[in-house]
């Protein structure tokens, strides 16, 4: 090495990363004018925010789970608590599966199918503020306020931080929406709408994990 | 495309300063971002530090009688959380912003405009907090952990109080973190400049990776425990109240599973500002590089493990304790791999000690002080011992202040050159070195002795045999006061009127220096490219990388 000139040596890459798991390689490019690739480095960033905001959920689960095991009166006697019914069931359903319907959105997009994707993609909307609605009326309809035990604000403060997420994604759609109608806006890739599919899943499957603590346990 | 076996032109930069303005502005340069981090927060140093020295005043003599008992609350609660959340935690985001895409050979952050939204927050938020003080009732008053019940006790029964201040300032704060958290990850993985692998990364990107990683995966359990925390205060819920069921120790697990690693986030970067000082100016290449930068990464995971050290106190059952008692012990392995690098580095060279070297050699020599306190209060026995008093605070400020904050005025005086153009003035530097080293000592080592006798902290008033200790440690954080008055002129004046820097007046290696002083909007006129390993002092023909303007 020390006789060949410095300008001559091959410019090294991390050649570790080629051994990882193909998924993981994704996220680690090896260096070297990567900065150019604005998408990559966007959903990176995306994904190191949604790991992030998990865990603010992790604590408030967390919260739940130990006040539930500890606390006596979690909710006052004679008042119903959250269970699974027939009109929770349905509005878990249509949350779930509106993932699978903005994959198939994002899918379109990627074909260059404008039409099919905006018609794909309004279809998650009305199935996101669909729950939206079926929450409201949950809240409205129960037996219990926010202050009426530990049991009732946890119900609220989990649901509604949730539910919080829920809007912030329908709104992101709608923008996405009305992004799709401007002519040229992708000829630089549709970052926004990857991002905002993935920020969907993450919500979607945060509320399996919620559905199966609140309703279930 | 310059030769690269020639040494670095050195010369002067046709770069001139464009005036204050800019930094006033709201701007997307990482440069100008990472100043304006360094000056927002240093002022809030000042405000904190000032109210340090109330504190001070009020302890010269044993009974209370300088400021009242809720004034006095307000004053410890607010000198902590500002120096922790407002001083130390930015202000080495600021030196991060200015320097990582520098040394990584980027031209920006990877998300410009998340960048300098990340910084407008602190701003509004830091005033909001010290506006608290002119409210009706005062500041928050429960400490910088502001543990329930007494949280939810203190304030006025107002809707809008101190600890409500102190909430929803800390949320905010916590909401810029992790926009910084996110930019400087994908910044370090995204944005190297080609060769520039991870082992060549420099150190203080390494620390900047792994303290970022711990602010992403540890801070969001503080934004839980505030939101719960603001529903008890402001909406009448029960969380922590334990007279209606609710559990005040849930608070503390999530409030310490982000502020022990906040520790690590504060203290890590830190440790990169040495492991980039101390090979420069002993001139030989730093011992261990690979080791020294797993065990950065080897402190993050730990500490994230050790958050119940910070309870043993708080009725946690046995097996916890020794569980949580051999885990922190653990973190002293890892960061005695870097004292042992650093003291290698140091060994048998020849040494140049200039202002930068001197506050980062006097930083490691505190830490190691500050270590072996740290490894005495893990043990369960003697933190029940000593659990709430002047030993705990003594300790966290020779790791604050006698280690984080020393290394602060190092890099800031290291990297002067490169971030104004100018050079400083050693003198004044050297006089604000001794000052500091002379008052920080005389006003924490005190606190130790204080601990061991029983003195309890947050008290205003205290027996008298505790006062002849406590006078020194006045003396001592007043002369702390005095010290930054040099460092406030030298600045301003080298700023004003100093000589021009050239591109490395160190005759450093990394890429930052292979730049003028200052950079260019850009950094680099062309994209660097990296064909050498990271501190190869002691090669005749240093030079950093090839593609630069000669």
């Amino acid at each position: 090495m020390r006789h060949i000139p410095l300008d001559e040596r091959p410019i090294r890459y991390d050649r570790w990363i080629d051994r990882l798991p193909r998924w993981l390689q994704r996220f680690l490019p090896k260096g070297g004018g990567t900065a150019k690739d604005h998408h990559g480095k966007g959903m990176f960033g995306v994904t190191v925010f949604l790991l992030s905001e998990s865990v603010v959920f992790l604590s408030l689960i967390f919260a739940y789970s130990a006040l539930k095991a500890t606390t006596a009166d979690w909710l006052p006697a004679g008042v119903k608590g959250p269970e699974v019914s027939t009109f929770v069931v349905i509005n878990t359903v249509v949350l779930l599966s509106s993932s699978a319907v903005i994959q198939l959105a994002e899918r379109a997009i990627k074909k260059e199918r404008l039409t099919r994707f905006r018609l794909l993609w309004s279809l998650t909307v009305l199935m996101g503020s669909y729950f939206l609605v079926g929450q409201a009326i949950e809240w409205s309809q129960a037996e219990f306020g926010l202050r009426t035990s530990i049991g009732s604000s946890a119900f609220y403060v989990l649901t509604g931080f949730h539910g919080l997420h829920v809007l912030v994604g329908v709104l992101l759609q709608l923008t996405m929406l009305g992004r799709s109608l401007i002519p040229h806006n992708y000829d630089d890739g549709h970052f926004g709408i990857n991002a905002t599919t993935l920020f969907w899943h993450f919500v979607d499957a945060l509320w399996v994990v919620l559905f199966t603590i609140i309703y279930v346990w | 495309m310059t030769d690269s076996t020639h040494p670095l032109p050195n010369d002067i930069p046709q770069v001139q300063m464009q005036g204050w303005g800019h930094y006033l502005r709201f701007s997307t340069d990482h440069k100008v971002i990472g100043v304006q981090y360094l000056f927002t927060t240093f002022l809030f140093f000042l405000m904190a530090g000032l109210l340090a020295m109330i504190i001070r005043a009020e302890l010269l003599t044993p009974a209370s009688n300088v400021v009242d008992r809720p004034f006095y609350n307000g004053l410890f609660t607010l000198h902590g959380t500002m120096m922790i959340f407002l001083w130390v935690i930015p202000s080495l985001v600021g030196l991060a912003n200015y320097l990582v895409p520098l040394m990584i050979g980027a031209d920006d952050m990877a998300f410009p405009r998340l960048n300098a939204i990340a910084f407008w927050i602190l701003p509004p938020a830091g005033l909001l907090l010290v506006s608290s003080f002119f409210l009706p009732h005062g500041s928050a008053q429960a400490g910088w952990w502001s543990y329930p019940p007494i949280s939810l006790q203190l304030p006025s029964g107002q809707p809008i109080n101190g600890e409500v201040f102190w909430i929803v300032s800390l949320f905010l704060i916590g909401v810029s973190s992790i926009m910084g958290g996110v930019n400087f990850i994908t910044t370090i993985v995204w944005m190297r400049a080609p060769g520039m692998t991870f082992f060549r990364l420099p150190i203080f990107v390494w620390t900047v990776l792994s303290a970022q990683l711990l602010q992403l995966f540890c801070l969001p359990a503080l934004t839980g425990a505030l939101i719960l925390l603001f529903f008890d205060l402001a909406l009448g819920t029960h969380f922590f109240d334990p007279l209606e069921n609710g559990d005040p120790i849930i608070y503390q697990h999530l409030f310490w599973f982000y502020s022990h690693p906040a520790v690590y986030v504060m203290a890590l970067p830190a440790f990169g500002i040495f492991s980039e000082i101390i090979p420069a100016f002993s001139r030989s290449p730093l011992f261990g590089y690979r080791s020294v930068a797993l065990a950065s990464f080897g402190i993050a995971v730990v500490s994230v493990t050790v958050w119940v050290h910070h309870m043993f106190a708080s009725a946690t059952p046995g097996w916890m304790r020794l569980l949580f008692m051999a885990s922190s012990m653990l973190v002293a392995v890892f960061t005695g791999i870097k004292v042992f690098a650093w003291t290698a580095t140091v060994w048998k060279s020849k040494l140049h000690l200039e202002t930068p070297m001197l506050f980062a050699l006097a930083g490691v020599v505190m830490f190691v002080f500050a270590g072996i306190t740290g490894v005495m209060l893990a043990a369960v026995p003697f933190d029940l011992h000593v659990n709430n008093t002047y030993f705990v605070v003594g300790h966290f400020h020779y790791v604050v202040y006698n280690t984080i904050t020393m290394a602060i005025f190092a890099a800031i005086y290291y990297w002067f050159p490169k971030i104004t153009g100018h050079l400083y003035s050693e003198g004044w530097g050297k006089l604000h070195f001794w000052l500091t080293l002379v008052g920080a000592n005389l006003a924490f080592f005190p606190m130790h002795p204080l601990g061991l006798q029983g003195m309890v902290r947050r008290i205003s008033s205290y027996p008298p045999e505790y006062q002849s200790w406590n006078v020194v440690a006045s003396l001592g954080g007043f002369l702390l006061g005095v010290s930054v008055l040099p460092f406030i002129a030298n600045i301003i004046v080298s700023w004003m009127s100093g000589l021009p820097a050239p591109r490395n007046p160190w005759h450093a290696t990394g890429l930052e220096w292979a730049t003028t002083s200052p950079p260019p909007e850009k950094n680099f006129d062309e994209t660097p490219v990296v064909r050498r390993p990271p501190y190869d002092y002691g090669d005749p023909k240093v030079t950093v990388t090839e593609g630069q303007n000669s």
